[in-house]
């Protein structure tokens, strides 16, 4: 049923939308181009103290101190060694009426692609005590599944999932997804 | 085409304001008896550009109030009036009145205050009292003048004014006095529409007046006699000769018409040139000699630029293009320097503008008080930055006012201490190294220092046993919930204590102290940073991580022997410094990170200033010093507790600048004391 009203939808809401992809531990997520300011490499960060250790601390971007952040350590996926290829995606974020400016630690840019509304379908339900609102949908490319993240929600919210529910749940999802897929 | 004048409104505003604030230190400064000429001047050009500006933007309560200022003004500025201390009183009021005025119509909400239409009557009673005693000797004079002209016309004027005109507070007879000024004049009564006298309404206006005036002024002038009446009155102008002259105010007199006001469209037009700015987020206005100077700096900038250009564009670099590559660099840095300088200079005021305010308020206060004070400013030059100006102001009205109400003694009492009857306060503002010193000076009593220990005891600041000196005694009255009023008075008790000062002080990255002697006086000095972008900072090393901490609160840095460490439980640690102790900060512990010495006696232990206690911080190592560029943490990230800001160094690099409550307040100190207590 869902995914009729879902096919409906995407006959009458035919906008398509450009995403950037990356990959940390063999998952694709995308987020969308628009907020992606630049794509840097990995340089040493100031520590912040006392913050949750996927903050890897503050970095100086042209006179703007910018936060980094590991979103594997978010996701609680294990973490990889920083090294050359370590890529740093710098989002512009709206929270509230401010933007902020967060830098994102990946592990590799993929690709960038259009995506139509209609061809994004829910992540699956787990259930109310989860929130993924993060998660603005899964799509696929070619052969690939991805997901599309909220950057905002992502990384304006401080209701995220504790980080090793939120890695099963993504496991989770890679788990549902052949059948997506053949139907 | 219609032209938004909403959008110079804003210009207006900030016109008004300084307008306003220029006659109020002309008015304050004007010894009545001999005003001075070119006072009379100013702040007869103030309110008449206020009337002007409220009159083109259509601001009609402004400007009606504000003609009366002009009028009064007028005539002393001729000397048509002698000015009395009443007047000053009238004008000063008017000055507050109006700054309402101004503020309401900034803020888009209806202006109501009782004083209004209290002064307005004032005013009027003012104007209409002795222009009678000159009215003879005017006429004369007028009028031979008047007849020397050659293009004399005679023009009648009818005039009706409207049965409300005395309720506005305008006086027929004071628009009669000024005609009177433009040629000659004679005036007849009409008094046909004049109701019998058991109907009449006193505060009404039944009368009607038809003016004959032999003038070779223009029209216009005439009119503009009548410009702020026009809406309420019927007048129609004629030349004795000529047939009548359509020229009456349009459907006048009809009390419905008050809303649409002809007469401000008709002044709009030279005024609404003004040039444009944004309403929102203030606006600065600087000299041209500052921006001429930041052009001249840019030139010699692209100069450079173009300079290592060329270097840039060889393919190889031999020695000779290399010296003048550095040669070129190091200008680059000077150039830098100077810009950043210049640029900062533009958000530069002097401190006048904090300064203008109090002789008002110390006149006020001490009028109030029964004090004679005499206010004496220093250093009015010296410059500010704007943001650190706005931020200051509170807490220096705070002092001032403290000075007048608990320093500054009574006549009397002054009389009988020897001192002579009329007290002084001193404001003295000077630049030190790249901090502005402001100082509150007054002779008075001085700290009540047995009071103040009494109080202390009372509200468990300290304990009855403890030996204080006088100086750590006085430092007692920046502590929370101090008040060394005996009772709550109209000035103070208001909920602001000097801990309030303090702590807004300290937000700005300065410091407060307190030097009173008794019955010589007290001495607040106030340090500032120039500015709130830069701070003088010290570097320092934890672990291997670098922090900034704000020069102006670094009083020693020392190592410690182990003799003088108290251990006073797991994590507090005591320190004694000559007679003092002092609870020690483990910078590393707070911050969790690794650092080379854990141990007091092995680190440095570097004594700053806390809410003006001083208090010891662990760090491994001093680095160097220098003046650092404050960035916000909270742009992008969020506020992180012992953190105040951030900062870029030479290499690029990003270090965090240390708040030291912040810090003493993760550590618990205050816990600390109670230990130690």
């Amino acid at each position: 049923m869902t995914q009729i009203t879902q096919q409906e939808q995407a006959i009458a809401d035919d906008i398509s939308q450009q995403y950037l992809t990356f990959i940390m531990a063999s998952e694709e997520y995308g987020v969308d181009i628009l907020s992606v300011q630049e794509i840097r490499g990995w340089e040493a960060t100031t520590i912040i103290p006392n913050s949750p250790s996927h903050v890897k601390g503050v970095i100086n971007l042209r006179g703007t101190i910018v936060p980094i952040i590991d979103l594997r350590q978010r996701f609680g996926i294990e973490t990889l060694e920083y090294g050359a290829t370590t890529v740093v995606i710098v989002v512009k974020v709206a929270i509230a009426s401010d933007h902020k400016v967060i830098g994102i630690v990946v592990d590799a840019v993929s690709d960038v692609f259009s995506v139509n509304h209609g061809d994004v379908r829910n992540a699956p339900d787990f259930g109310d005590e989860t929130d993924l609102g993060f998660i603005k949908g899964l799509t696929n490319t070619e052969d690939k599944m991805v997901i599309l993240l909220d950057i905002n929600k992502l990384l304006g919210s401080e209701i995220l999932p504790e980080a090793s529910q939120l890695s099963n749940l993504i496991h989770n999802i890679d788990a549902q997804q052949p059948q997506a897929v053949n139907e | 085409m219609e032209i938004d004048l909403s959008q110079f409104s804003q210009v207006f505003f900030e016109e008004s304001l300084e307008g306003l604030a220029s006659m109020e230190s002309e008015l304050l400064k004007l010894e009545v008896n001999e005003p001075d000429d070119e006072s009379i001047n100013t702040i007869f050009r103030a309110a008449h550009s206020i009337k002007g500006g409220s009159a083109t933007f259509g601001f009609t309560q402004v400007a009606d109030y504000t003609h009366l200022l002009e009028t009064l003004l007028d005539e002393i500025r001729d000397g048509r009036r002698q000015m009395t201390t009443d007047h000053q009183d009238m004008l000063l009021l008017s000055v507050d009145l109006l700054r309402n005025m101004i503020d309401a119509l900034m803020r888009k909400v209806d202006f109501a205050d009782p004083l209004l239409a209290q002064l307005e009557t004032r005013f009027t009673a003012a104007l209409a009292q002795n222009s009678s005693e000159s009215e003879e000797e005017q006429s004369v004079t007028e009028s031979s003048s008047g007849e020397s002209s050659p293009q004399n016309t005679t023009w009648i004027i009818d005039f009706q004014p409207g049965i409300d005109i005395l309720r506005c507070g305008n006086d027929p007879s004071l628009m009669f006095n000024e005609l009177r000024l433009l040629g000659e004049l004679e005036v007849t009564l009409v008094d046909s529409t004049l109701p019998d006298f058991s109907d009449m309404d006193p505060e009404a206006c039944y009368l009607n007046w038809q003016l004959a005036l032999v003038t070779d002024k223009p029209l216009e002038q005439i009119k503009e006699v009548f410009e702020w009446v026009e809406d309420e009155c019927t007048i129609n102008y004629h030349q004795e000769t000529d047939a009548p002259v359509k020229e009456q105010a349009e459907e006048a007199g009809t009390p419905a018409n008050t809303e649409a006001s002809p007469s401000t469209e008709v002044i709009a037009k030279p005024k609404a040139v003004t040039p444009a700015k944004t309403p929102e987020g203030g606006s600065i206005r600087v000299s041209i000699e500052k921006i001429d100077l930041l052009i001249n700096m840019v030139g010699e900038l692209v100069i450079t630029q173009a300079m290592l250009g060329q270097i840039g564009q060889q393919d190889t670099i031999d020695e000779e293009s290399l010296l003048s590559m550095k040669q070129g660099l190091e200008q680059l840095a000077s150039h830098t320097r100077d810009l950043q300088e210049s640029v900062m200079q533009i958000r530069m005021l002097p401190i006048s503008f904090a300064f203008n305010r109090f002789p008002r308020l110390v006149r006020d206060i001490g009028q109030q008080l029964g004090k004679q004070v005499e206010l004496i400013l220093k250093g009015e030059d010296t410059e500010l930055d704007k943001t650190v100006m706005e931020k200051i102001v509170d807490p220096m009205v705070h002092l001032v006012r403290n000075s007048l109400d608990h320093g500054l003694e009574t006549p009397e009492v002054r009389v009988s201490k020897g001192k002579p009857e009329q007290g002084s306060i001193t404001l003295n503002a000077f630049h030190q190294g790249g901090n502005i010193i402001i100082e509150i000076i007054d002779d008075g009593a001085g700290l009540d220092t047995q009071l103040i220990h009494k109080k202390a005891i009372d509200k468990g600041l300290v304990t009855e046993d403890e030996e204080l000196s006088e100086d750590a005694i006085h430092q007692l009255i920046f502590k929370a919930g101090f008040s060394t009023a005996e009772a709550v008075s109209d000035l103070s008790g208001r909920g602001v204590g000097m801990d309030v000062v303090r702590r807004n002080i300290h937000e700005l990255n300065g410091t407060i102290e307190l030097k009173s002697t008794k019955d010589k006086g007290s001495r607040f000095t106030i340090r500032l940073p120039l500015t709130l972008a830069i701070l003088d900072g010290q570097l320092v090393r934890v672990g291997q991580h670098t922090y900034v901490v704000p020069l102006v609160s670094i009083h020693e840095s020392l190592q410690v022997e182990e003799q003088r460490i108290n251990r006073i439980s797991e994590n507090h640690e005591l320190v004694r410094l000559r007679e003092e102790y002092l609870p020690v900060v483990k910078v590393f512990q707070e911050f969790g990170h690794d650092a080379d010495f854990q141990e007091i006696r092995d680190g440095l232990v570097m004594v700053v200033d806390s809410n003006n206690e001083k208090i010891g911080l662990l760090v491994d190592e001093l680095l160097s010093q220098q003046q650092v560029v404050i960035k916000s943490l909270e742009d992008n990230y969020s506020k992180v507790p012992g953190v105040s800001g951030a900062t870029i160094l030479g290499d690029g690099t990003v270090a965090l600048i240390i708040d030291i409550s912040g810090l003493v307040t993760l550590a618990g100190i205050a816990n600390m004391k109670e230990h130690a207590a």
